[in-house]
């Protein structure tokens, strides 16, 4: 059969950013399990990615998604100082919710939550966007993050600054600027490959 | 390629050795490893099958120049001309930036509470002589593009429906949205980095 495009089958539409788990459907054919060589499986790094639809799909360049996922893992997982991980987590899901990618919003809304324990103040940003009063640190990591997702870029010294301020030193703000820039990668995978549906009740 | 393969980010900041930029990228190693594997994977691919090398830097031109990037847009555009693409086309590639510059992010969500945000803005329809250049496989990559660039939420399963239309296979589209998705990584980063080094 020639390529073509997937129609999911009937299901819900989330309509709102939510930290719920969502499952993710795509729109064009992924690899199927069974086909994948040896190159396609280590494409994923992580072994256990061969359940996902998105990581089979992404597989028919293996080159391109092992590079994007070992640039990923050191963004978002390399502890060596800078921001912490729960930081890094908020400008994903910061980036996510101006992107308007309801899919990565979720995981990385619930990774913030995880790693900061604000569940109410991640909670604010999904439900009213990144102008939320999220105190003047957060506030400063969200700005930042929204400034460098618009096209033309928004972002500048002020941003810098700002961020400084509130006590980032230079390896912080480029974390910032990395797991936000990071997003504007995945987001636009994520966004034109597929779409999400809630996750069955388990 | 121009036959260096010196890392894209270190070039289009202006990074050099000793700087305390590299010494900041060298505390995520592996981010800044890959960072230049995907350029290299999706711009000097083993096997370009998928997408012959001007198209590459064709949309990576577009791209650049989409985002007002001025050091990746001169970067890209020499890389396009030294793939041997004519002037003419590299003409019509800036024609075709000129025409679908915008602001981004833009787009619909789901109708419903989320439906109070939604931004309206273009779609992006090439010129016709622009598009007589380009031809039809380029001229619905640029369409795929612009969508991706500017407002990525108004995607839908029509927008690859018209690329396998034109041409394009499954995997040359998980291609062609790598090299759009890299990209907008990749100017950011050089963007926020830029900034941080007191860079205007």
């Amino acid at each position: 059969m020639p390529d073509h495009i997937l129609v999911p089958p009937d299901h819900p539409v989330p309509v709102s950013f939510t930290r719920a788990q969502l499952e993710w459907l795509p729109w064009l054919e992924p690899l199927a399990a069974d086909a994948m060589t040896e190159r396609h499986i280590a494409s994923l790094v992580d072994a256990a990615r061969v359940k996902s639809p998105y990581f089979r799909l992404l597989a028919r360049n293996p080159d391109a998604l092992e590079a994007r996922t070992r640039t990923d893992k050191d963004i978002f997982y390399n502890t060596d100082a800078g921001l912490p991980r729960a930081e890094r987590e908020l400008a994903a899901a910061a980036t996510s919710r101006v992107n308007g990618c309801i899919y990565c919003a979720s995981v990385h809304a619930r990774f913030a939550a995880t790693y900061s324990k604000r569940e109410t103040d991640v909670d604010h940003l999904l439900d009213d966007g990144v102008t939320a009063d999220l105190g003047e640190r957060w506030n400063a990591i969200v700005s930042a993050s929204t400034a460098l997702t618009a096209t033309p870029i928004a972002f500048g010294h002020e941003h810098v600054d700002r961020l400084r301020r509130s006590g980032l030193d230079d390896l912080a703000i480029a974390d910032v600027i990395h797991a936000a820039a990071f997003f504007n990668w995945a987001n636009r995978l994520m966004l034109s490959l597929g779409e999400p549906t809630p996750a069955p009740e388990t | 390629m121009s036959g260096s393969d010196a890392d894209v980010i270190d070039r289009l900041v202006g990074i050099g050795p000793g700087s305390p930029l590299h010494a900041i990228r060298l505390r995520r190693p592996e981010a800044r490893t890959h960072a230049q594997a995907s350029f290299r994977a999706l711009f000097a691919p083993e096997n370009p099958e998928h997408m012959t090398l001007p198209e590459r830097f064709a949309v990576a031109t577009f791209v650049a120049g989409l985002h007002g990037a001025a050091e990746a847009h001169a970067f890209y555009a020499g890389e396009l001309a030294a793939t041997g693409a004519s002037p003419t086309v590299r003409e019509a590639v800036e024609r075709a930036i000129k025409d679908a510059r915008g602001n981004g992010p833009y787009g619909s969500f789901p109708k419903g509470p989320l439906s109070r945000e939604d931004v309206a803005g273009t779609v992006y329809r090439m010129e016709s002589d622009t598009a007589r250049v380009l031809g039809p496989r380029l001229g619905a990559a640029f369409a795929h593009v612009h969508l991706l660039v500017f407002h990525p939420r108004d995607a839908e399963p029509a927008a690859l429906q018209a690329l396998l239309d034109a041409g394009w296979s499954t995997t040359d589209i998980v291609t062609l949205s790598q090299i759009t998705a890299f990209l907008s990584f990749q100017i950011r980063v050089v963007a926020g980095l830029r900034s941080l080094a007191g860079h205007s």
